[in-house]
This record gives C-alpha cells, sequence and structure tokens, in this order.
C-alpha cells in the first residue's frame, strides 16, 4: 500500500523513540520518586506509604491499595491548565492505576495505602506514559515488592505506517489519518496493562504495532532499572 | 510540636547554632536556573537546600476590569502539590497555600514589578493577562521567599506571545519581554523565642513563634509585609526583623540577578 | 536441567523484573521468586547469596512493625485506656495502661501526668497481629520517655549499620560527640548534647546512611569524627572498658540499669540491639 508519509517530521526513524532521560530519587521527602523524559515531556512521580489510609471505608483488609494521582502543571502545555483534578486527569490517574496494579503486591500492608503523585512540568505527547514510567521507578525506589517494571510508550499509526512515541506534531498532521495508541506492558511477560486509543486504524495496524512496540519497551525498561541502579553506583 | 524539642530549638539557637549547624542569619545553598520549561512563556527553578520549585509564566488574553479598562492582569497561583511533602493532602488548596500565593503576589502587585499599562491591548476590551504559577516538588520550608524568588526570576525570563486578530498564538513567542521594571524580594524573618533565623527548614518552620515577610526594592524601600504565627510582635522585633530581611535580600538580590544574566 | 548460572553477582544491587538465576541450581529467598526455570527480583535490593539461596537485603521502604523491636513512638492520640503512637510506618501503635508504668494505673487516671500528646518513647514491640495491629509497650529496661533533644529520621534498613557491630559504631560518635544516642528500629534516631556536638552526630549519621555500603567506613567516620571535633577519639573496638564506661553514662536517662543487663547487652553480637538500651531478657 502506498503511503503519503514517507518522513517524520523530526527526521525519526519510524521504531525510534525521542531522547529518554530518567533518574530515580530526585524528591528528598518522598519514600521513592523518579522523574522520566522522553523529548521534551517530562513527568516527575513521588511515592508516599505504604501509609495509613483515610477515609477508613476505603481501607481493605485484604490488602494494601495503590492510589494514583496524575496532573499536570499550569504551564506544562501551551495552554496553561487549569489548576486542580479534571475529568481527564482523574481518567488518567485511574488507567494509570491499573497499568501499575497488576506487578503490584501490597497484600503485606493491609488497610494502608501507597500514594503515587505524578506532576507533569512540560508535555509535548506521551504524557500518561512518561507518567507511568516514572511512577514504575518511583514504586521501585520506594521498596515495594512488584514482580517487574511497567513501561509504557504511545504507538503511532499514521497513514497506515506505524511509528513509535508519536509526539505532538505527529499528533496533529491532517490530511491523513493518524491514530494514537498509548500502551503499557509487563516487559518479561508481554502482558498489557494499558491500551487506549483514539483516531482511525485497521486491526492489522494495532497487530503490528504491538508486536513492534515489545523491543522498544523491553529497552525502556532497562533504562527504568539503569535509572535505579545508578543512584546506588558507587 | 513537641514542647521539650522547640525547648531545645531554641537553647541551641541562644548559642547561635541551628539545627542544621548554620548560623542564624545564614541561608542554606541557594541555585536558581531560568528557562527551565520549553511550553511556559517564561519559567524559572529554584533549589535551596532540600527546598525545590519550579515557577512557570503562562500567558493569555482577556477583558480587563471595569475599574482598569487600560491595565492587565496578573495574578499569582500556588499549590502545595502533595508530591511536595508527606503532610500535603490532594484536595482544595489549603490556607496555607493561599497565603504564600498571596503574600508572593502582594510583593509583585504592590511594587508595580509588571507595569500592567503595557499589557493593555485595546482599552476597555482586550488585554493581556498573565498568569504566574508556582510549584513546589520537594518542600522542606521558605516556600515565600523562594517562591517569590522563582516567580520573579520567572517573569524576567518570560517573552511576549505572538497575537493575530486579538487572539494569542500559543506557542509564538516574539523576541520582547514582559515589561519588569523592579524587582521585590521577599524575606521571611522568623522569631523562636528570642532569636532572629532566617531561610527555615520545614522542622524549623514547625517552632515558630511568629514571622515577618518583608519584600524589599532596590533601593532598599519595602513594598509589602506579612505577619504570620501565633505570638504577638514587639517594636523592637519589627525594627530588627525588617533590619535583616533588608541586609538579606541585598545577597539574594546578587544571586538572583547572576542567574539571570547567565 | 542445569545447575543454574548466576547472572548477578553477590553484594551487587537487584532491581525488579531483574533475572538472577537462569536453571533450577539456586533457591528464591526474601525479595526474589521463581518463574519456571528463572529467579527474579521483586524487590530493589543487594543480592545475597547464601549458598544455593538467593535473597535481597532491602535498601529502602519503610518500617514494618515486628515483634520484639526497639523502637520510638510519638503520641498522637489519648485512649481511654492507653496511648496511640506513630511509629514512622504504615501502622500505629497502643500503649496500654498496664503496660504504661510499673505503678498501677486506675481507670479513668489522667493520662496525661504519664504521657502526653507528642511525647516521644522508647518501646518494645509486644504483638504484632496479621491485620497489623501493633501493642507496645514502655515496661521493661531501657525503656522510657525521652526528655529534651532531637528526634531525626533515618532510613530503617540502615539502622543496623548506624548501631554497629556490638554497638561500636554509636559508640565512636558518643565517644566524639559526648551526645546520647537512641537509635530506633523503626528509624527514628534520638539526640541530645551540646549543639555543635548534636550538628556533628547528626551529619555522621547521615554519612553512615549514604555511605552503609561503603567499606572501610567506620575509619572513614572514625577520621570525619576527629577532624569535626578536633580531638583524639578512640575507637571503641581498642578500649571496650572506656566503651562500657561511655555507655554507662549515656545510659543516666534509665536509672534502672543493673550491670547484669549491661554485660548482656555488650556481649550481645546481635548488632540490630540498641545501644542505649539493654537487651531484655526474654
Amino acid at each position: 500500500m502506498s503511503s503519503k508519509f514517507t518522513k517524520r517530521p523530526d527526521g525519526r526513524k519510524f521504531d525510534e523513540t525521542r531522547k529518554i532521560e530518567a533518574k530515580a530519587g530526585v524528591i528528598k521527602k518522598a519514600d521513592g520518586s523518579a522523574y522520566f523524559k522522553i523529548g521534551k515531556t517530562t513527568a516527575y512521580a513521588a511515592v508516599y506509604g505504604p501509609r495509613e489510609l483515610h477515609p477508613r471505608h476505603m481501607q481493605d483488609p485484604k490488602t494494601g491499595i495503590l492510589r494514583c494521582n496524575y496532573n499536570m502543571m499550569p504551564f506544562s502545555s501551551e495552554e496553561r491548565v487549569r489548576p486542580g483534578p479534571s475529568r481527564r486527569s482523574k481518567e488518567i490517574s485511574m488507567v494509570t492505576e491499573k497499568a501499575l496494579g497488576p506487578v503490584m503486591d501490597l497484600k503485606d500492608y493491609p488497610n494502608a495505602v501507597v500514594d503515587v503523585f505524578i506532576e507533569l512540568t512540560e508535555t509535548d505527547a506521551g504524557s500518561r506514559c512518561a507518567g507511568i514510567c516514572a511512577a514504575a521507578i518511583a514504586l521501585a525506589d520506594a521498596g515495594v515488592t512488584m514482580k517487574d517494571m511497567v513501561s509504557a510508550i504511545s504507538i503511532g499509526v499514521i497513514d497506515n505506517n506505524i511509528v513509535m512515541d508519536l509526539d505532538g506534531e505527529e499528533e496533529h498532521i491532517e490530511d491523513v489519518f493518524v491514530a494514537d495508541i498509548p500502551i503499557a506492558m509487563v516487559p518479561s511477560t508481554g502482558e498489557i496493562t494499558l491500551l487506549q486509543m483514539d483516531g482511525r486504524m485497521t486491526k492489522e495496524n494495532l497487530l503490528e504495532g504491538i508486536k513492534m512496540v515489545k523491543p522498544v519497551l523491553k529497552n525502556i525498561a532497562e533504562i527504568q532499572r539503569k535509572a535505579l541502579k545508578d543512584k546506588y553506583k558507587r | 510540636m513537641n514542647q521539650d524539642i522547640k525547648n531545645h530549638i531554641n537553647e541551641a539557637l541562644k548559642k547561635g547554632v541551628r539545627l542544621d549547624g548554620r548560623k542564624k542569619d545564614e541561608y542554606r545553598k541557594l541555585e536558581i536556573e531560568v528557562g527551565v520549561i520549553a511550553t511556559a512563556e517564561g519559567s524559572a527553578r529554584v533549589k535551596c537546600g532540600d527546598t525545590e520549585i519550579i515557577a512557570g509564566i503562562k500567558l493569555s488574553t482577556g477583558t480587563p476590569y471595569p475599574d482598569s479598562p487600560d491595565s492587565g492582569v496578573m495574578m499569582v497561583g500556588t499549590e502545595l502539590l502533595p508530591m511536595a511533602n508527606p503532610e500535603f493532602e490532594s484536595g482544595p488548596p489549603r490556607i496555607e497555600s493561599i497565603e504564600t500565593a498571596r503574600v508572593i503576589d502582594r510583593g509583585i502587585r504592590e511594587s508595580k514589578t509588571i507595569d500592567t499599562k503595557k499589557l493593555c491591548i485595546e482599552k476597555g476590551e482586550l488585554v493581556w493577562m498573565v498568569m504566574v504559577d508556582v510549584l513546589p516538588l520537594n518542600h522542606d520550608g521558605n516556600l515565600i521567599d523562594l517562591g517569590g524568588l522563582a516567580a520573579l526570576a520567572a517573569l524576567k525570563n518570560a517573552k511576549m506571545v505572538e497575537l493575530k486578530d486579538g487572539k494569542p498564538l500559543f506557542g509564538k513567542r516574539t523576541k520582547e519581554n514582559l515589561p519588569v521594571s523592579c524587582m521585590p524580594i521577599p524575606v521571611t524573618v522568623l522569631k523562636i523565642g528570642d532569636n532572629l533565623i532566617v531561610d527555615p527548614t520545614h522542622e524549623e518552620e514547625k517552632a515558630v513563634d511568629a514571622r515577618l515577610t518583608v519584600s524589599v526594592l532596590e533601593d532598599n524601600t519595602i513594598c509589602a509585609m506579612q505577619k504570620g504565627g501565633d505570638s504577638p510582635l514587639s517594636e523592637k522585633d519589627i525594627n530588627d526583623m525588617v533590619d535583616l530581611a533588608i541586609k538579606k535580600s541585598q545577597e539574594l538580590r546578587k544571586i538572583l540577578n547572576e542567574a539571570l544574566a547567565k | 536441567m542445569s545447575d543454574g548460572k548466576l547472572l548477578v553477582k553477590d553484594k551487587e544491587v537487584v532491581v525488579p523484573g531483574e533475572v538472577l538465576v537462569k536453571g533450577m541450581g539456586f533457591l528464591p529467598g526474601y525479595g526474589t521468586y521463581r518463574k519456571e526455570d528463572e529467579i527474579i527480583a521483586n524487590r530493589l535490593g543487594l543480592l545475597t547469596v547464601d549458598g544455593k539461596v538467593l535473597k535481597t537485603v532491602p535498601l529502602s521502604g519503610r518500617y514494618m512493625p515486628k515483634r520484639n523491636d526497639i523502637i520510638i513512638g510519638n503520641v498522637i492520640d489519648i485512649l481511654m485506656s492507653g496511648w496511640r503512637l506513630d511509629t514512622n510506618s504504615p501502622y500505629s501503635a497502643v500503649l496500654p495502661l498496664k503496660d504504661a508504668s510499673f505503678n498501677y494505673i486506675e481507670k479513668g487516671a489522667d493520662l496525661t501526668r504519664y504521657f502526653e500528646l507528642d511525647d516521644y518513647i522508647v518501646l518494645k514491640v509486644t504483638n504484632v497481629t496479621s491485620q497489623k495491629l501493633v501493642d507496645v509497650t514502655c515496661k521493661g529496661p531501657g525503656l522510657h520517655k525521652l526528655r529534651g533533644g532531637r528526634i531525626i529520621l533515618v532510613n530503617t534498613h540502615k539502622v543496623p549499620r548506624i548501631i554497629g557491630k556490638k554497638g561500636s559504631m554509636v559508640s565512636l560518635i558518643k565517644n566524639a560527640t559526648g551526645c546520647k544516642i537512641t537509635v530506633g528500629q523503626n528509624g527514628m534516631a534520638w539526640i541530645s548534647g551540646e549543639p555543635e556536638m548534636e550538628v556533628i552526630a547528626v551529619n555522621t549519621i547521615k554519612m553512615i546512611e549514604e555511605q552503609s555500603h561503603v567499606s572501610g567506613l567506620t575509619d572513614k567516620i572514625h577520621a570525619y569524627l576527629e577532624k569535626a571535633t578536633g580531638k583524639k577519639v578512640a575507637l571503641a573496638e581498642d578500649k571496650p572498658d572506656n566503651e562500657m564506661k561511655e555507655v554507662n553514662k549515656t545510659e543516666s536517662s534509665s536509672k534502672a540499669a543493673d550491670s547484669k543487663n549491661q554485660k548482656d547487652f555488650l556481649k550481645s553480637r546481635d548488632s540490630e540491639s540498641l545501644t542505649n538500651i539493654k537487651k531484655p531478657k526474654e
């Protein structure tokens, strides 16, 4: 199938992500913390807990619970974001919890909560995925039991071409169909813990995208693990 | 706070030693960096000890207030993010964060730091609105002073946004700076027992009897004040606190100017 | 099937999801799990290879109350029949009336006469249920209310290093600074002394926390303390008699110290025991 889209605006290869930087232990007051930067999109995550959960009726006597809070700083996008929770930020907080939940083991902490606060200081697409990556590092940094990392990125489908790590400019390409698929995965098992999509594409596009994203996410998991190890470099 | 510990802090202060070994009028290592957020019109990151704050400026357009039809609008917002300290929780802004925002705002507004007349696009119809957001990533004390410094640095760093048919083109900036005419440096002096200190850690803030924030201009005049804490202040206290604030403002101004010149 | 090949070296930092071994020759211990023929880390920590067992020593994470731990608690509520204390963990603890004092406390007595809100107390954990209800006692040698001084928080996993073998590290700091120091298993530490000396003691503790994995740490700390205090400091191991005296001196706050306990404590090889507190007889 011929395609009008042959070159990415910033010259990246189709399977190439933007530059990634990650660091663990960036917020001293927190029990665990990290930042994760992909291109210009920068997410900070801080973990507090396990700690006592209020209100009491939310407590689960069988296990500790994970509570995520995603927030964009007012100046993090071209148009100012009103401070405080929005419908969007609440939904993303919820899917972030579901993305991280499957690797976590909190049953040693009945009635307690592990709070994850994610703040985006700057965004250029892919902010929920950057938030999930930062949160996974921060949770590991906090010494919480988890069977693996969770790594996330946005797959793009631009006029039938699969590209990795869709950026803001690509999101707004006109004249052709563009689809954005944020995806999170447990890198060792390939289990998918977050899957969303908007735009337009075929089922084949989706399956090809998932095939292509696996090595990319394994690589991101290595970057996440390295960030943790670097904190303890002698 | 535990009264025993408070007494202990006070006794050490009498001997001139703070919990972290600093002298009473000594600041922690202060670092200011500007232009750290590309999506913001202007931005700054301030680190002091373990406190870290980001300030960002966003511009938009709107209708002026009826009582000042030819003036733009400037607002300062702060939020004590639950990320920054285990004691903060999600939810509506607490009184502490409102106070911090208002004290920073007052310092900047009352000194006419921003010449709002120059932010008028069409009298009575359209003006620039300048939103200054000050957010701590890590809170270990002294948010008012450090937030104020971050706000000033971000304002100085900011560029105007392009305007087309009365609408701002977000993401496109001109080479023009914001009309910043002066720089009021806020300095908060804390009183613990009979001791005066500056740049408190979060722990020292808990032991405070009274505090006074003084915003000081280039010529050592004062453009805003706020007294906080539960204890009253004497005339002598106020004299000494303002003196110390003026002295420290000169040091901070130097560091700020150096950061802006980079 | 192969015996298993170790993919990570002993004493290396491992992170969740990291494959440690391929093959069936090793057994998964704390902080690891088996998946098919692999052993994988599920917690950030230092890998310890103990014969054929792989386990990790945590580097971070909050304190979890354990029976018989000596901790410092902070009174956060006064109940009908006792006190509720923050333990710097996800779970608060209850100090019941019967465990607060050797004297009989009548029901309905004014409990603030014993402990007030915000008091810090050295306690022993007596019971932890499966649902993490925690009971503590203040009856026992070395358990007492802390007066004066200051509290700092340290990484609970670094407490054994801060205390040192047989309390050698903390004795070194006490000798050098003349401060009274009590380190709770829960990462709350209490320090009291001359202001400048307290600052040196706190900085030393922070240094141990940050460099706990560095070899020759005791020598490094010793050199730092001599430099910071500007005086000669005897290494605790060299002069056990001095150490004994020093501990005795700093013990002044707990009058009930009997010398047998003292010796038991000093003999104790358990590096996790508190230095300021004699190891209670079971």
